[in-house]
């Protein structure tokens, strides 16, 4: 056994049979730990890399668990199968990712030896030097940009988004990898026509990039807030209008040269 | 060669939504008239052989069954003048329906009106036929250990015990082409080349007799049908319903008498032979097989003579909407078995042809876009899947699939093929094969499959391995130990091998003495005439005159027994958390969840027969108040508790459904206790039995008749389903379950495995959405699996049916092998499609 597939980190769940996170059928592994403090983030349980314990209905789970390379592809290959009749495969979730480089990128590389294909959701928070050693290992970048506004993006996630924006060039100007924008939309921070727009037309400007998905904000994780003893922040903020998302679908495609989808 | 197909969709016309709204109209409604001229005919014929006499019965029937054109019909014949209504078959059974006359209207599942003057006229008709029906028969050839084993519940026969068998494909190809004419030359040429002093002579000779008589009837039957046409043309005011009359009338004096010259032709040569075969016998699942394949050759050449595209999809509607039509009253229990009206008329489309290349064409595709414009659960649309498959084939039947109806079903020719050989089936036939009724592949026109012939539930040895054979106070089996005897988890796996081989002899028993029964009683001659080989052998398909013979018994409930295994393999042996005493005690107190009615009445049946054994009288006060006793029996604290950890522990150990290794190769070796025996084992018509795992929907009556069991679950509810994991037990999405489902051995079931599945719409939607599902349906057949089927509707809606049926009357869902109105289900098999894991979660 060679040796990458010893590297260990700490994951919060796997799931099997996602078909809404990049092509085909995939099995997302959940890294956890995150740099950034979304307010809306619907998995608040990845954004600490401590293991912790979440009650939801009642009963309690402990989320995060160290675990092997080897160990995780011996239930990313169970679906080997079904990768291969979808072009789907394996794609890296967080939390970011990249806060535990060498276990992502050894999870890339293994799953590439079983010939399995890859993904990574990720928002690029991470020097591009480390970036740059992931990418031989994977097939698409799934990558957040959530504002242009280096304030405003702070306000909201807790940190600015220079670097992210700067890696998002680097990594399109590599050519190593099929990067794809995604944007959530999150009503009162970035869901106006021209914030929106402003994203888009930096993702038109990056080298070989054409494809923007618009992710509309959902309040699936306000459940886990409470089970870790958190305020949900959100507040009571509905989800954007299925109109209102075609609308900016809409502005999308007229002011640039992208196609745009909405949802993963 | 690759052959040219045209996929593009076409729209429904007006007539079939008609069709349909006037074939929903009212409740169905049994008819007495089969059943007179039955029994009037029989009467005359007291002392000729039995197959002359049968033949004689079904020409007097279709000379005088009462017909009926129905409002804008083009395809034309109907068993009864009611809509759906339907005939009764005194000559198989007809006690429970005399017993049942009150009932039958007002039972939960498939109720059928009666009016008192038919209840009166079947009477009088049924009354002849004590004594001579082929149940009794079969009931005298039965070894008493047999009938002892089906009160007890081990396995039910009742298929085939108290109707007529089906379960076939004839050759409508040849009737198309040659027509009966054609079948009355070649029977008479053999019956003309038969020498008086040939031993068979008696024999073949009368069966020969019988076809040509037999194709007299239904030549006759066809011609009635034209001659009324004519008359209500001359009444019809409306010049284009007049030309249709007139060109129903020119179809019906020339097929199924001669070759179809036409598609059309052709259309109504099918149906009328689809139909009367269900007027022979009652036995269903008479599976038109490939119709695409046999059409195709009239739908080919009639569209170079410019018939359009859309008339042939009319007609092929109008068939869809009359095999609908059809339809059957089975006794109150059966139809909790095999529930939703449903005649499991099996049609197939695509896989590949005789020479190994795809088959995929026009009709392939017209015969989805028929069940999407009629929305019906007729036919039971199946897909043959292969690694050639026509993608957008496949992509097709997914849009179909998601809408929800439960269709098509797909079937793996990379798995079903193999299997067949391995059943001494040539290749080539094999390449040909179709499915029979929910899941059983067979070589048309060739094979008498016997493919329902038992449900054989896998949970009952279980239970005797812990009563040691005592089931409700008595014997019911062999005596396999006491459980202290059990020192490791062989010794006890041995104990229920033993009690499975043990009953599944006395299955046998049961099948091969009702095989026998239909034998002498009801040789079929017209059904024998459109199979290979009874003609040149001079036997009736009864008799074992079909080329390929076999008797495809099923097995059910593998995640229960998996299940339990595993329970007992980790927590009594491996981990010695429980003791194998404890969980006997848990399971005979139900887990300490209280008794329902059933377990009440069992009780009160063993202390009745204790107290009898000791020479007391038992008084029927007696055992009413045990059975109050039992249910305000509180379980005393200190045991509730036990029964909970005990409950607790095994619900945190691994299931079948779930990806896990270890659980699925008990699973496999569990299937294998009930597919092993079987092959061993020869019917009557010199065939062997072979093994389904498929319950049909009788997982949910049968599984009320079942105990706890050690994987936790509550005595009486419904058995798993299918060979999918136990409801709500699978937790790791659709893929793991289609893996731990794929790694059973699915070859050696060769008389089909069924596994159900349901997905949300959601998780279908979109283009891409199709495509997910495809590749995912291919994922696992890549795997050798055999057989995958879906129903795609959500929770919500299903409840929301429950709740206010009346807004939900078309709701189609998918039971088993075949679907069904969601709105005609009893409610605790609706709770069990309910409960069914919804696979697709969306974070």
């Amino acid at each position: 056994m060679s040796d990458y597939r010893n590297t260990t980190g700490r994951i919060f769940d796997i799931q099997r049979y996602s078909i809404h996170d990049g092509v085909g059928i995939r099995t997302i592994v959940f890294l956890k730990g995150c740099a950034l403090r979304c307010r809306w983030c619907c998995n608040p349980e990845s954004q600490s890399f401590d293991i912790q314990t979440m009650t939801i209905n009642g009963k309690s789970k402990v989320y995060g668990k160290d675990v092997t390379v080897e160990e995780v592809m011996e239930v990313v290959k169970r679906d080997m199968p079904y990768y291969k009749r979808s072009n789907g495969g394996l794609t890296l979730s967080g939390g970011e990712s990249l806060l535990q480089p060498e276990f992502a990128r050894d999870l890339l590389h293994a799953a590439k030896d079983l010939g399995i294909g890859t993904a990574l959701e990720s928002m690029g928070f991470a020097k591009y030097e480390t970036i740059e050693t992931i990418l031989p290992y994977l097939d698409t970048y799934l990558m957040d940009i959530k504002h242009m506004d280096p304030r405003k993006h702070e306000q909201w996630t807790g940190k600015e988004n220079t670097l992210m924006i700067e890696n998002a060039m680097k990594i399109a100007k590599s050519g190593m990898t099929n990067l794809v924008i995604r944007v959530p939309v999150i009503p009162g921070f970035n869901d106006s026509v021209e914030e929106i727009l402003a994203i888009a037309r930096y993702a038109d400007s990056l080298p070989g990039v054409n494809k923007i998905h618009l992710l509309p904000y959902h309040r699936y994780g306000e459940g886990k807030y409470a089970g870790l003893g958190r305020d949900y922040l959100m507040g009571e903020v509905p989800s954007p209008t299925d109109e209102y998302m075609e609308k900016l679908k809409a502005a999308v495609v007229r002011e640039t040269a992208l196609t745009c989808q909405i949802g993963g | 060669m690759v052959r040219v197909y045209d996929g593009t969709k076409i729209a429904k016309s007006d007539r079939i939504k008609k069709l349909v709204d006037h074939l929903y109209a009212k409740m169905p409604e049994i008819e007495a008239a089969r059943a007179e001229l039955l029994t009037e005919s029989f009467k005359e014929t007291e002392n000729e052989p039995m197959v002359i006499r049968k033949a004689k019965s079904f020409y007097h029937i279709l000379d005088k069954l009462p017909i009926v054109i129905r409002p804008l019909e083009l395809i034309v014949g109907s068993t009864t003048i009611a809509p759906r209504g339907c005939q009764t078959y005194p000559e198989f059974s007809y006690d429970w329906l005399e017993a049942e006359f009150e009932t039958v209207e007002h039972r939960s599942a498939d109720p059928f009106y009666i009016s008192d003057d038919t209840k009166k006229r079947l009477k009088a008709a049924n009354a002849y036929w004590a004594g001579r029906t082929t149940s009794e028969l079969a009931t005298s050839y039965m070894t008493p250990e047999t009938l002892r084993a089906m009160k007890h519940n081990f396995f039910t026969p009742g298929n085939y015990f108290y109707n007529g068998v089906g379960h076939i494909t004839v050759q409508y190809w040849k009737v198309l082409e040659i027509g009966l004419e054609g079948y009355k030359e070649e029977v008479s040429r053999e019956l003309a080349s038969c020498n008086v002093g040939d031993a068979n002579y008696a024999k073949k000779s009368r069966l020969l007799q019988a076809m040509l008589i037999s194709c007299d009837a239904i030549i006759r039957y066809a011609e009635r049908y034209s001659e009324l046409a004519n008359e209500m043309a001359a009444k019809e005011s409306n010049p284009s319903r007049k030309a249709e009359l007139l060109q129903i009338a020119k179809n019906c004096h020339n097929v199924p008498r001669k070759g179809a010259k036409t598609f059309y032709e052709a259309c109504q040569s099918f149906w009328f032979i689809q139909q009367v075969m269900q007027i022979e016998s009652s036995g269903h699942s008479i599976s038109p097989g490939r119709f695409d394949q046999y059409m195709y050759p009239y739908y080919e050449n009639c569209r170079k003579n410019g018939m359009t595209r859309e008339f042939a999809q009319e007609l092929i509607d109008c068939i869809w909407v009359k095999l609908n039509d059809l339809n059957k009253c089975r006794d109150a229990a059966s139809a909790e078995g095999f529930a939703g009206y449903s005649l499991f008329q099996n049609l197939i489309v695509g896989g590949q042809d005789e020479m190994g290349m795809d088959a995929t064409n026009d009709l392939s595709f017209m015969c989805i876009t028929a069940s999407e414009h009629v929305f019906l659960p007729m036919p039971s649309l199946s897909i043959r899947v292969w690694n050639g498959s026509s993608k957008e084939l496949l992509l097709r039947a997914a849009e179909l699939t998601r809408t929800g109806i439960g269709l098509p079903a797909y079937y793996n020719d990379e798995a079903i093929i193999p299997a067949m050989c391995a059943r001494g089936i040539p290749y080539q036939e094999a390449l040909n094969y179709n499915i029979i009724g929910c899941v059983e592949p067979q070589v048309p026109g060739k094979t008498d499959g016997w493919h329902d012939a038992a449900f054989f539930n896998m949970c009952r040895p279980l239970e005797m391995v812990f009563t040691n054979g005592i089931d409700l106070g008595e014997v019911a089996s062999i005596q396999t130990g006491d459980l202290d005897s059990f020192t490791t988890f062989e010794d006890f796996f041995e104990a229920y091998k033993k009690q499975m081989e043990y009953n599944i002899e006395l299955m046998v028993n049961a099948d091969n003495a009702i095989d026998q029964a239909h034998a002498e009683r009801c040789p079929l001659a017209l059904q024998s005439m459109l199979m290979d080989d009874c003609i040149k052998r001079g036997l009736s398909v009864q008799e074992g005159g079909a080329t390929y013979n076999f008797t495809g018994p099923q097995g059910f409930g593998i995640a229960n027994v998996a299940d339990s295994l595993y329970t007992v393999r980790e927590l009594v042996f491996n981990q010695k958390k429980i003791t194998l005493k404890e969980l006997a005690q848990a399971l005979k107190m139900n887990f300490g969840q209280g008794f329902d009615a059933t377990s009440a009445k069992e009780i009160a049946t063993q202390v009745s027969a204790q107290v009898a054994a000791q020479g007391q009288e038992v008084t029927p006060e007696m055992v009413a108040a045990i059975i109050k006793g039992v249910l305000e029996y509180k379980v005393p604290e200190g045991d509730a508790k036990r029964y909970k950890e005990i409950m607790d522990m095994i619900d945190d150990i691994p299931k079948y459904g779930n990806d896990n290794d270890d659980v699925d190769a008990l699973a496999r070796e569990a299937a294998y206790t009930y597919t092993r025996p079987l092959p061993k084992y020869k019917n009557p018509r010199g065939g062997i039995f072979q093994a389904g795992l498929y319950p049909v929907s009788a997982n949910v009556p049968l599984g009320a008749q079942t105990g706890a069991t050690p994987d936790g679950r509550l005595a009486h509810t419904p058995v798993a389903d299918g060979v999918g994991p136990t409801s709500g037990r699978d937790l790791n999405g659709p893929t793991a379950v289609c893996n731990s489902v794929a790694k059973l051995d699915h070859a050696i079931a060769s008389n089909g495995t069924l596994f159900n599945m349901k997905m949300s719409p959601s998780a279908m939607s979109g283009e891409q959405g199709l495509e997910d599902f495809v590749a995912m349906m291919r994922g696992f057949f890549d795997q050798k699996a055999f057989h995958m089927q879906f129903n795609v509707v959500d929770r919500e809606t299903l409840l929301d049916a429950q709740a206010h049926p009346e807004k939900y009357a078309g709701l189609v869902v998918r039971v088993a092998g075949y679907s069904a109105l969601f709105t005609t289900l009893s409610k605790s098999l609706q709770d069990d499609i309910i409960k069914r894991t919804e696979q697709a979660k969306f974070r």
